[in-house]
């Protein structure tokens, strides 16, 4: 590799990260919080079949994960304008990423709180708790347990789809890329490197998992 | 003290339950027999309403409840009064077995955790698992698991407890801890109504004794009478065939 590829590597490795530090982490990290409040959320409706709200929460499902994610930026980002409906690029970000990322792990909690057996809550009700007790303190610890897996993976997926963002131009980690990339073109050398930051990140996601699995198998006697 | 009146109960179009009364008074031990699908666990169910009965009234401390139609606040009182063991003992998983034992008091009576911790650690001893407090069901045996499920529902001092064939989940050997707990608790006075194939059981610590098949009592006794001379042909047949093992 001649001196100048390295030169614009290392001068880029800082310009790359930065923003993998200020926006793509952040986004992942919100839009990941907001994202598990609303697939509780969901998943509780449609767990205890409350009529309406059941329905409504089928029908977001549907929606968000019948549809791209870029068309979901694209409608919120560059459509609702049209509507008078004005967001800062970030923000819409966090926006869809919370609502997509909601609707699928919205069925992974689903399917976990499905896996609980019913003796559980029954022993909760006999106990005198009533089902909004049992569900926060018996039935949701267990079924987070079997979800943690399936909801790392999509956290590992998220990160690596905000990269979707540059397109709405909220400055993260692949939009900063592309911006050195228009003044140096090096397009073989600074894609691999911003697919290596990913990979860093991903790696400590999955390092992170591991913690966590370990920690969570206290009471499930499943070795990780 | 618990008195329920003409118990209905189907499922889809199968009756399960078709006019069961029966009545237990403070300190009795009732055991509960019949051929599997006699609706033995539904009843028993349905006296704590995690089954909704059909039709049917029930008595408890003198307060009538039409069991069909029984409130929020109704099942919520009665629960307070009542403790339920189960045959698959439903510990929660995701607690120790002191934990499973504090964990209503803590959260249903709001109990400060010390006074509960206190009223939980007397429970296991009584139940011979307190070196085990710390541990999590899946460290424990089936009849341990049981006997802290047993100690759950002491912890609470209830009026009456349930208990739903508490050992037919277990190898004979841990069958025999499990019933000696529930003799003594028989023998301290504690009302207990008992669903069980347990024979030796039936005979020689319960006080009371139902018989049903087909979703009605047959016929209902002391022990001393039931197992002595009982008056149907069926219970006959059926006390004759079980009491061998």
């Amino acid at each position: 590799m001649d001196q100048r590829l390295i030169q614009i590597l290392l001068d880029s490795f800082w310009k790359i990260l930065l923003p993998g530090l200020t926006a793509t982490i952040p986004l992942t990290v919100i839009a990941f919080s907001c994202a598990m409040v609303i697939a509780v959320a969901t998943a509780m409706v449609q767990f205890a079949n409350l009529r309406g709200l059941k329905q409504l929460a089928r029908f977001y499902i549907w929606v968000f994960r019948g549809t791209p994610l870029l068309v979901q930026l694209f409608v919120v980002f560059y459509g609702l304008p049209k509507a008078g409906i004005v967001m800062d690029p970030f923000p819409a970000a966090v926006l869809v990423f919370s609502l997509n990322e909601g609707a699928y792990c919205a069925e992974t909690i689903r399917a976990a709180l499905e896996s609980v057996p019913a003796g559980q809550l029954e022993a909760g009700y006999c106990v005198g708790m009533s089902w909004m007790q049992t569900m926060r303190r018996i039935i949701l610890p267990q079924a987070m347990r079997t979800a943690f897996p399936p909801l790392s993976n999509s956290v590992i997926a998220m990160v690596k789809d905000t990269s979707l963002a540059a397109n709405i131009t909220v400055m993260e980690m692949f939009k900063a890329t592309e911006q050195i990339n228009a003044t140096v073109y090096e397009p073989l050398a600074l894609y691999i490197e911003v697919g290596l930051i990913y990979l860093l990140f991903s790696t400590v996601l999955t390092k992170l998992q591991q913690v966590g699995e370990k920690k969570l198998s206290v009471y499930s006697g499943q070795e990780v | 003290m618990l008195e329920v009146r003409d118990v209905h109960k189907s499922f889809g179009s199968l009756e399960v339950l078709r006019g069961v009364d029966l009545t237990v008074e403070k300190g009795d031990v009732v055991a509960i027999l019949g051929p599997s699908g006699s609706g033995k666990t539904t009843l028993l169910r349905c006296m704590n309403f995690l089954e909704t009965a059909g039709s049917g009234t029930m008595r408890f401390d003198g307060k009538m409840f039409e069991m069909a139609r029984a409130s929020r606040k109704d099942i919520a009182w009665l629960r307070k009064r009542t403790a339920f063991v189960f045959q698959s003992y439903n510990l929660f998983r995701n607690k120790t077995a002191l934990q499973n034992v504090t964990e209503g008091l803590i959260v249903a009576r709001r109990m400060p955790r010390a006074e509960a911790e206190a009223i939980a650690w007397r429970a296991l001893e009584k139940v011979g698992m307190s070196d085990r407090g710390a541990h999590y069901p899946h460290q424990l045996s089936g009849g341990q698991q049981q006997r802290v499920a047993i100690a759950r529902a002491i912890a609470a001092d209830p009026e009456i407890i349930f208990f739903d064939e508490p050992t037919s989940a277990l190898d004979p050997e841990l069958t025999g801890e499990v019933l000696a707990v529930m003799r003594q608790l028989a023998e301290e006075g504690m009302t207990m109504l008992v669903v069980t194939h347990e024979m030796g059981f039936a005979r020689n610590v319960s006080s009371q004794v139902i018989f049903m098949e087909n979703g009605v009592v047959v016929e209902a006794g002391t022990s001393a009478q039931m197992f002595g001379s009982p008056r149907q042909a069926r219970t006959r047949a059926f006390l004759h065939t079980n009491d061998q093992n």
